[in-house]
């Protein structure tokens, strides 16, 4: 049995397989409409997530099966002291997989230990979130054709920010992929990313604090959310966090073909007036995460 | 010193000076009843100081507690006065229970019961990770 807990938990081979079968999904939604008749996912959300959740639950009404679940933990036995894998173990009695998001680090990871059915990280904390990194690669192959020979600016906060770490790591296994690390010097990608992932692996990386110096060089520009708390300091926080905002102004010399990521929710960190631009892509984002979660639960599940 | 050698037991063989109170805790000897001799800062040709533990019984070790304090001990199994097996540690590919993983955010730092298990990610500089939410290891941090 398989489960999804860190991107890495899937080989390079695997992620096309993905890939593929959730293009042939958006190509051809007829063909899946019932694959999954009579299974049941369990959406097992201890924080709150709008966005993630109602992803997983459209994705498998999309492949004709059900949801269950519940989306605070005041609405489960957690409330009364049940632990993770107590949980797991009797919703496995109910559902075929599980799609859980959990505060606590590493609380996927127990629930796969116990549950006895598929379980997929929907997010532990700040430590993982393996589908968003799905819908980023998605996102990629659909507007770039190829993970090979990208230059991928990162921009805001590459510190602290989960998405971003797992979408190096995703990233770093294909050919001549260049990142550019933009951030503010207080928020800059850690050392352990750098020398476990980026030097042990030869990938060529380059640090700088400005946005509009490398902005003609990119083909991806992931956006992250600067966010107020993560500063010593008021004064730094005023004084930096413009510079990460994108605008339509400091697109002008960007390339024609480039790809504007955000794992969203944005706060202001991309102008609304920004969306209408061809080169926008975070919406598109939104929606292909659906279709590789669809794929996922298709492998998982092991339907054909 | 002369400390009397032993009939049926374990020596715990070339520990790195002054790490033998930290095998001899980490172990719980103190609630064995059998004879146990820690000698400190003797003679050795492989080191130029050694501890040395022997506990006057055949008991169970756990092996990956003291590969993980320090891979390069010995361990010799004596029978009838005799060396029946020398074992040679190396660093444990997984601990659990060893080391704790302090990281307030982890899984384990709420449900009491999980075991704490590390996996070795790197043999090189002898670090460790949380299995839950991949902290390093304090230990290694510090050693």
């Amino acid at each position: 049995m398989r489960h999804l807990i860190d991107i890495l938990d899937l080989s390079t081979e695997e992620i096309d397989d993905l890939i593929n079968t959730a293009n042939d999904i958006i190509a051809n939604p007829e063909k899946y409409k019932d694959i999954c008749k009579g299974k049941l996912l369990a959406t097992l959300f201890f924080e709150p997530s709008t966005r993630t959740r109602l992803s997983f639950e459209a994705a498998m009404y999309g492949l004709g099966g059900n949801c269950l679940g519940f989306a605070e933990t005041n609405s489960s036995s957690t409330a009364k002291g049940e632990s993770v894998g107590d949980t797991a173990k009797t919703v496995g009695c109910y559902a075929d997989i599980i799609a859980m998001r959990h505060p606590k680090e590493g609380a996927p990871l127990v629930a796969s230990q116990k549950a006895g059915i598929p379980v997929i990280n929907a997010g532990d904390g700040g430590h993982n979130h393996p589908t968003q990194t799905l819908a980023d690669l998605l996102t990629i192959k659909r507007e770039k054709g190829s993970f090979d020979n990208l230059t991928v600016g990162l921009c805001g906060d590459l510190k602290f920010g989960r998405t971003v770490h797992s979408l190096i790591i995703a990233l770093s296994r294909y050919k001549n992929v260049k990142f550019v690390l933009i951030s503010p010097k207080e928020l800059t990608l850690p050392e352990y990313m750098k020398n476990n992932i980026l030097n042990k692996q030869s990938v060529p990386y380059e640090e700088t604090t400005s946005l509009d110096s490398v902005m003609p060089s990119l083909d991806i520009l992931y956006m992250t959310r600067v966010q107020r708390e993560r500063f010593f300091n008021e004064a730094d926080y005023i004084r930096l966090k413009d510079s990460y905002v994108l605008t339509l102004q400091k697109l002008a010399g960007a390339k024609d073909d480039l790809c504007i990521m955000h794992p969203l929710p944005r706060v202001n960190e991309i102008a609304v007036s920004v969306d209408a631009d061809k080169r926008a892509c975070y919406f598109k984002q939104v929606s292909n995460g659906k279709y590789m979660r669809m794929a996922l639960i298709l492998k998982l599940l092991e339907v054909k | 010193m002369i400390v009397d050698s032993i009939q049926n037991g374990i020596v715990i063989d070339h520990i790195r000076a002054g790490k033998s109170m930290e095998i001899y805790q980490a172990l719980n000897l103190d609630q064995l009843s059998c004879q146990v001799a820690i000698i400190r800062n003797a003679s050795s040709k492989k080191r130029i100081k050694k501890d040395v533990i022997k506990i006057d019984a055949p008991i169970d070790l756990n092996i990956d507690v003291i590969g993980y304090v320090d891979p390069d001990i010995t361990i010799n199994y004596i029978r009838d006065g005799k060396i029946i097996e020398k074992k040679h540690l190396a660093l444990p590919e997984r601990v659990t229970n060893v080391i704790f993983c302090s990281n307030p955010r982890c899984i384990t730092s709420c449900e009491q019961e999980l075991p704490h298990v590390f996996k070795l990610t790197d043999r090189k500089s002898r670090t460790y990770r949380c299995i839950y939410c991949e902290t390093r290891s304090k230990a290694q941090e510090n050693d």
